[in-house]
């Protein structure tokens, strides 16, 4: 995090989406659609870092802000037949709202306690989800219809069951999220949010309000994580009550330590890498959850950093 | 059935249900208070004393009876030895940072269910109860086994709680517990303490399990149920408060087996776990704890 280059950050991260925008067109089509998913993905991974990574928040509930979009979006689309940009701000909002509530609570706790607390929370949410099977599938869960996830311009329509547009919507998300984290981590108020998780007593003690200023990361953080669920509802067009579950809490972590916590680029790495490996070793066992258990426990006892982390003290100390 | 008998059938169905719970919970409790470790791998334990529980009476065979003392004593020890092996590759090597070792233990619960799942199957398979002798009451009759159950259950927690209270190694851990660097300074071996809590909690989950098993089925996945309700009964308890674990224990297994009988399972869990979290927020020492120093 140094002062000096900003051109050289802003151009990095251009780099990245230029060659995101390149591999659309040079990737088999099993690739195109898969890293189309990594990138909705990621951009869950970037909301959980806001938290994680910059105000070292630890919450294992996130799956409920990542459910709230999906679910916001996806029940607006499906039962008051919304068109799919006010589904999308729905579901933004949905998530806004719960981590408001969730925020206000939660950060009156620390610690551990913190972990627990966005854990339960986080359970509430998927068991109200399988409670009220008659309107959200149960854990069945909904598939939204492809005539409603078309987005109309005026005259042109934009079918997002194509392949290539759901590719390019993915990216504009993607790079949209990743240019609004750079400018956070960038501004002062991102650095009041590192200040935070460095010495939250001496912050206060400097005159910033950590509370509304964690208060305000929370609903970030929620917001980005429900832009991601509402893109997967219309984009792959299921919502399912195993999005909300305990497992996609884990994941998010998962990919940004892997990744690197407290970089901007780290949650792409993470969920990149992750979601190869699983892709490979499916090819030669069931057993996915033996390698992301395996992946966490070398992840904090080796490499606590994250690959961008390390990268970032060992050679380019200038990434954001 | 009239609505008196039936509160009594589901008062026992609870105490059943609270005699399981405050064993896996107190594992918690004694890991979390010694080691200031949150064991999210706690229920795998749970799951594994159960699937070892079949793996020996199916071995052993014979009488029922037999498997089952069989399968008593030798589950625990061998789960037992597996936390003791996670710990001191593990847990010892993080310095029992409190977020890293949730993230290890997470990953550990990923491990076990897994390895689980692929060499004992996705089936749910039973165990045959050591003795069936039904008692009968004037409105219904009701298992023995059961009954036994809940006996053998409380032998326990006071065995652990005179252990605790009255004995060397009962010293040593608490004044671990209460200060490990002047029990370091004291010549307390703090690591191995810290090894055989650890090895201890998983133990009482294991022991709990193989106790639930001839009344439920073992699975793969039946670590996740007990996990949650011992992080509600130690959470109203007080974390590391011994005595408010064995009270919450009681009074979230009653009102779970008298919830789930009359209303939705589903929404009984969504209201203690909401009201949980609500406790957690508000009085995070627990209803019985007192506050920490």
């Amino acid at each position: 995090m140094s002062e000096a280059s900003p051109a050289r950050a802003y151009a990095s991260h251009l780099g990245v989406m230029a060659l995101l925008f390149v591999l659309s067109f040079l990737l088999p089509e099993y690739y195109h659609g898969l890293l189309a998913r990594i990138m909705v993905l990621a951009v869950f991974a970037m909301g959980y870092n806001i938290l994680f990574g910059y105000v070292g928040l630890l919450s294992l509930g996130h799956a409920m802000f990542f459910g709230a979009g999906l679910y916001g979006a996806g029940l607006a689309v499906i039962q008051l037949g919304w068109s799919v940009p006010s589904a999308f701000l729905g579901g933004i909002g949905c998530g806004a709202v719960l981590a408001l509530a969730i925020g206000l609570l939660a950060l009156r706790t620390t610690g551990v306690a913190f972990m627990i607390v966005t854990m339960m929370f986080a359970q509430v949410f998927y068991l109200v989800i399988l409670y009220f099977a008659t309107w959200t599938g149960g854990d069945q869960g909904m598939v939204v219809p492809q005539p409603a996830r078309v987005l109309t311009f005026g005259a042109t329509a934009l079918d997002l069951t194509n392949p290539t547009v759901r590719y390019m919507t993915a990216l504009a998300l993607f790079s949209l999220v990743l240019l609004i984290t750079l400018a956070i981590v960038r501004s002062r108020y991102g650095r009041v949010l590192v200040a935070i998780r460095e010495n939250e007593e001496r912050t206060k003690m400097l005159g910033y309000d950590t509370f509304s200023n964690k208060l305000a990361a929370v609903v970030v953080s929620g917001a980005i994580c429900a832009a991601s669920g509402a893109a997967y509802a219309l984009l792959f067009g299921y919502v399912g009550s195993s999005f909300a579950s305990v497992q996609y809490s884990i994941l998010p972590l998962l990919w940004v330590l892997l990744g690197g916590a407290a970089t901007t680029l780290g949650p792409l790495i993470g969920t990149l890498f992750m979601y190869y490996v699983i892709d490979i070793t499916s090819g030669y066992t069931s057993a996915y959850l033996l390698i992301v258990g395996i992946a966490l426990i070398l992840l904090v006892l080796f490499f606590p950093k994250g690959i961008l982390g390390s990268i970032r003290q060992r050679w380019l100390g200038w990434l954001p | 059935m009239a609505f008196g008998p039936h509160l009594l059938l589901a008062a026992l169905e609870g105490l059943v249900t609270s005699a399981v719970l405050a064993l896996t919970a107190l594992g918690l409790s004694l890991v979390f208070g010694v080691m200031r470790v949150v064991n999210v791998a706690h229920g795998e334990f749970f799951m594994l004393g159960a699937v070892l529980a079949w793996a020996i009476t199916t071995a052993i065979g014979g009488h029922p009876a037999l498997g089952f003392l069989a399968a008593l004593v030798i589950a625990p020890l061998i789960v037992g030895a597996i936390a003791l092996v996670a710990e001191q590759l593990v847990l010892r090597r993080l310095n029992y940072n409190p977020e890293a070792t949730i993230v290890a233990t997470i990953g550990m619960l990923y491990i076990i269910q897994q390895l689980a799942l692929t060499f004992y199957g996705p089936e749910a398979r039973p165990v045959e109860p050591p003795f069936s002798y039904r008692i009968l009451l004037p409105w219904f009759g009701y298992s023995g086994y059961k009954l036994s159950v809940i006996a053998a259950s409380a032998l326990l927690l006071v065995a652990t709680w005179l252990v605790l209270t009255r004995t060397k190694i009962g010293l040593v851990m608490r004044a671990t517990q209460y200060d490990s660097e002047t029990a370091q300074a004291f010549g307390i071996p703090v690591d191995r303490v810290y090894g055989g809590v650890f090895a201890l909690g998983a133990m009482l989950a294991a022991v709990a399990a193989v106790l639930i098993v001839p009344i439920s089925q073992a699975h793969y996945l039946m670590g996740q149920d007990p996990l949650l309700l011992s992080f509600i009964v130690v959470i109203i308890g007080g974390l590391g408060s011994l005595r408010g674990t064995v009270v919450a224990a009681v009074l979230i297994g009653l009102s779970d087996g008298i919830i789930s009988m009359f209303f939705s399972p589903t929404l009984a869990k969504i209201i203690a776990t909401l009201l949980v979290a609500m406790v957690l927020v508000f009085r995070p020492q627990g209803l019985f704890g007192t506050a920490s120093r």
